[in-house]
């Protein structure tokens, strides 16, 4: 007699085949993602070493090329972009630096959403005159990027720089949170698997920093090397607790092509925000270096100070990253107009 | 066959407004650009509701000039009804929408009701609890004559905006960013998100719920149509025969207004499909009763009615005896700069999200309890989130506020210069060390980044340098080596393996126990630390340059020499401190933070003056 809920075989065998295919799907998938040893305590360890050095080869183990232009301030209002290139031209012309396709980065200070007149930011005309410049030696690209601590598109567009950087046909980088990976500093103690701007360095092939000089209550001074602290993300902040121990380890996470430090207008009081015209100073000078360290100790003249206030200049040179002592650089000290 | 149905004219309406809305949502990131805040009309469609306008009418006595938008649409309303819903209102877009794919896709799903005629008669039939949302309405009118100002929370165009905003923004945008550099933050977005999800979610039950039951905006435009001379109606003209009653235009009708029998005008959404529908063109929009009677409103109940005056009475009394725009007031209630003091600014806010969409650091947040019930989704900083404080040289949420709750200010009145330099500054509140958590303060290490960070000139945050013995910094001399420049290198026994690097700069030598009335007395700096379980070393700087010459002390072998650490310790000078935030947000503790602002000082309010 069939009974209509009797299994039949092709029923059964159709069930069995399905039941089968969900088992082995269980047991493929276990064995093909077993993890043995469970999580590790973190994902640390896979970092990238450094962001890159991008000096210029020649310049390995000598000394490197520097030089001063002061602007009278009685012909006007000073000229960065004449400053930059009579500067350029004392040490060899950016051509020696920046050949036809390279991709450079420009680093800038565009840390706070305040006018550039303040003084607490790369001025505009600057990277203008740079990025302008780069484009003329021939740059297939020059990216202008920075991780400031207000909100990037308002310090980009407040501090003049994001137009100054599409007038000179720079492409601007927002610190956007894919361009972050974790990189090890060489050698660092306090850079273990931090996240940095590395996104910003793909395929770059110079590096060029252009700061301003400041006051910084901190660390002695903000110039160039403390600039480094723009490719840190994170809440990078902790690093106060050894602010010359993170300079010195930035000073050596990556090493730039040319360091351009602007000191037509110096910040004396209050940095490295500024917000006062009270606090700042026209000193008319614009120092161009191989070597950011030794640009860092002439910055620290520049705000009457010795270079021992900022302790970092000398961890830096110890750490390999430059010489303090400027002078050994043999700098040409120009006038402008002159 | 005309050649454009009314009804393709009303959805074409309906997308536009609706598109109209997403484009403003997109553009309102600042900046230059066309797909930025350049010029936009950002809040033209919030503008345009009459509810803000008569509630803010009501808390204010006053008819603020960018509501005047709502001027236009309560004249066409009292002439042609709720064409507003029908045709403009981007939630009721939105409802029918959903309403419609949903009875779609559940024409395969045995028991929803899909699209069959039958099914649709059912969804659509008018209903007296549709009176509902005119409790909603006195309620809400109610607690605005009594000063709290809560129309916001079932506007639809505040809602909708508010759940752009704050939710289906970010989320789009996780990926794409092209609204947002980093990833937006906002508290309780899953909240706001279950609200929006809720009220298209309810459409499954009825199409248009909201529209019909709840729609506080909609009650009012039924109101205010009470003699509009236009209106759909049913037509008796014995040359087309007799309305044979097939309900073809109930089935249809999203506002379930009965237009087959005694047509309740208020419910008229004029979604013009009983127009399409009629097989005998019976169903005009003309300047006639219907031929099948009429009435205004559902019959809403006088108990009810009475009922939801009172609450809504009594509601907004109730709160301010729990005295929290007041002495009870949360000390983390930081309104952004240029908001009304708190009572003016609850009797203004409709939490329609602008200020925290356009907030360039994220740090306007809705607030979910620190304003109490009343002020739930009002802006409040959140100086934890975002990117940064508050910045200084921003003032775009009191530029983008609909209703003036913060008011749009100018930099100058912001910063305190110019014609306000006698005023000073905008103050948000006060920032107050909590010395427990601070790391020089508390921890005995060096940090500062609020000092760094403080964009006063000159700063609110100023220090005062002291030189503290660190624990376990305690050794016994061995012998020293001069380096022939003025600096030394030091041996030493018993160092403890040191935690922190001791040539950082930041840390001192000096014998132990000299005299603590003079700490820099005789202070020499660390530049180097080298450590060994056999014996230690400290490098250090030359002398020279010191005033009092002190440093030229001698050790004998076995004295005992102490390290200090050299700690800024941070003050803030409440007078010039603006509330920013940024030292609150970039504190490196990063839980509870080291520096905190509230309210204290805060410029809105009188009874949050705390300097004399």
């Amino acid at each position: 007699m069939a009974d209509a809920h009797e299994l039949s075989r092709r029923d059964f065998l159709r069930r069995a085949a399905g039941a089968s295919a969900v088992a082995l799907a269980g047991v493929g998938l276990a064995a093909a993602l077993l993890d043995k040893n469970g999580p590790p305590a973190s994902e640390a360890g896979s970092s990238a070493k450094g962001l890159g050095d991008f000096a210029l080869p020649e310049l390995k183990g000598r000394p490197g090329r520097m030089a001063v232009v002061r602007a009278d301030p009685k012909a006007g209002a000073p000229d960065r972009r004449a400053m930059l290139e009579r500067a350029l031209e004392a040490v060899g012309g950016l051509g020696a630096y920046v050949k036809p396709g390279d991709r450079v980065l420009l680093k800038v200070n565009a840390a706070f959403a305040t006018s550039p007149n303040l003084g607490a930011t790369t001025h505009p005309d600057l990277v203008a005159a740079m990025a302008a410049l780069c484009a003329k030696a021939g740059a297939a690209q020059v990216a202008v990027t920075d991780n400031p601590i207000h909100s990037p598109e308002s310090c980009f567009a407040l501090t003049g720089i994001a137009d100054a950087a599409a007038k000179a046909g720079a492409k601007l980088l927002l610190p956007r949170e894919e361009l972050f990976t974790p990189v090890n500093a060489p050698g660092g103690r306090l850079l273990r698997d931090w996240p940095t701007l590395s996104g910003a360095f793909r395929g770059v092939s110079k590096l060029i920093v252009l700061s301003p000089v400041k006051d910084h209550h901190r660390a002695g001074a903000s110039m160039t090397l403390k600039n480094f602290y723009g490719f840190l993300g994170g809440r990078r902040n902790v690093f106060h607790q050894d602010i010359n121990g993170v300079i010195a380890e930035l000073a050596v996470l990556t090493r730039p092509t040319l360091c351009v430090m602007d000191g037509v207008t110096v910040m004396l009081t209050n940095g490295p925000t500024g917000g006062s015209f009270a606090d700042l100073k026209a000193m008319n000078v614009l120092a161009v270096s191989t070597d950011p360290v030794a640009a860092d100790a002439f910055g620290m003249e520049l705000l009457g100070r010795r270079a021992a206030d900022a302790p970092y200049i000398a961890m830096a040179q110890a750490a390999g990253a430059g010489g303090a002592d400027y002078k050994a650089l043999n700098p040409s000290f120009l006038d402008l107009g002159a | 066959m005309p050649l454009l149905r009314i009804t393709t004219a009303r959805r074409a309406s309906q997308v536009f407004f609706l598109v109209l809305t997403l484009l403003f949502c997109a553009v309102s990131t600042l900046g230059g650009g066309f797909f930025r805040l350049s010029g936009w009309p950002v809040n033209l469609i919030l503008d345009l509701s009459p509810l803000t306008a008569l509630g803010t009418l009501l808390t204010t006595r006053t008819w603020y000039a960018g509501l005047l938008w709502a001027v236009p649409v309560i004249a066409l309303t009292a002439f042609l009804g709720r064409f507003f819903c029908g045709f403009a209102c981007p939630l009721g877009a939105l409802n029918q929408a959903v309403g419609w794919l949903a009875r779609r896709a559940a024409a395969r799903v045995p028991g929803a009701r899909g699209l069959a005629l039958h099914e649709r008669l059912a969804d659509n039939r008018h209903s007296p609890r549709q009176a509902a949302k005119y409790y909603v309405l006195a309620f809400l009118l109610a607690a605005a004559c009594f000063g709290s100002l809560q129309s916001g929370l079932l506007d639809p165009l505040p809602l909708v905006f508010r759940s752009l905003n704050m939710t289906i923004a970010p989320l789009a945008d996780a990926h794409a960013r092209l609204l947002f550099a980093r990833p937006r933050h906002y508290a309780s977005a899953w909240l706001l998100f279950t609200v929006f999800a809720g009220v298209l979610g309810l459409n499954l039950l009825r199409p248009r719920f909201f529209c019909r039951y709840v729609c506080p905006l909609g009650a009012l435009f039924g109101v205010l149509a009470r003699f509009a001379p236009w209106r759909i109606g049913k037509r008796a003209d014995a040359a087309r025969g007799e309305c044979g009653a097939c309900t073809l235009c109930d089935s249809f009708c999203e506002g379930a207004c009965r237009p087959s029998g005694k047509l309740v005008h208020s419910e008229c959404l004029l979604c013009m499909n009983c127009l399409d529908a009629c097989p005998q063109g019976r169903m005009t929009f003309a300047g006639r009763p219907s031929a099948a009677g009429e009435t205004h409103l559902p019959e809403p109940s006088r108990r009810g009615f009475v009922f939801s005056l009172a609450a809504g009475a009594l509601a907004a009394p109730l709160w301010t005896i729990g005295g929290l725009a007041d002495a009870g007031k949360n000390p983390l209630l930081i309104r952004p700069p240029g908001a009304l003091d708190e009572t003016r600014f609850l009797e203004r806010c409709i939490r329609c999200g602008q200020c925290m969409r356009v907030c360039p650091t994220n740090v306007v947040q809705p607030a979910l309890g620190e304003a109490g019930l009343e002020g739930l989704w009002t802006p409040v900083l959140n100086f934890r989130l975002g990117t940064s404080g508050c910045q200084v040289n921003c003032v775009a949420c009191g530029h983008v506020c609909p209703t003036s709750a913060i008011r749009p200010l100018t930099l100058d009145e912001k910063t305190g210069r110019g014609a306000f330099a006698a005023k000073g500054p905008l103050r948000l509140g006060t920032a107050f060390f909590d010395r427990s958590r601070c790391l020089p303060w508390a921890l005995e290490r060096p940090c500062l980044v609020c000092q760094e960070l403080c964009p006063v000139s000159p700063k609110a945050i100023h220090t005062r340098t002291v030189y503290e013995p660190i624990r376990f910094g305690q050794a016994r001399f061995v012998r020293a080596q001069d380096d022939g420049k003025g600096g030394a290198r030091l041996f030493l026994s018993e160092l403890r393996r040191p935690v922190v690097n001791l040539g950082s700069g930041d840390y001192f030598l000096r014998p132990a126990g000299s005299a603590m009335d003079s700490p820099e007395k005789g202070l020499r700096r660390i530049s180097a630390c080298a450590w060994a379980e056999s014996g230690q070393s400290l490098t250090l700087d030359a002398a020279a340059g010191r005033a009092d010459g002190s440093a030229a002390w001698k050790l004998a072998a076995d004295d005992l020499v102490e390290v200090l650490v050299r700690l800024q310790k941070p003050y803030v000078d409440a007078a010039r401190c603006i509330g920013c935030g940024v030292c609150e947000h970039e504190c490196p503790i990063a839980g509870l933070r080291g520096i905190r602002v509230s309210y204290e000082n805060e410029s809105r309010s009188g009874p949050g003056r705390m300097l004399a």
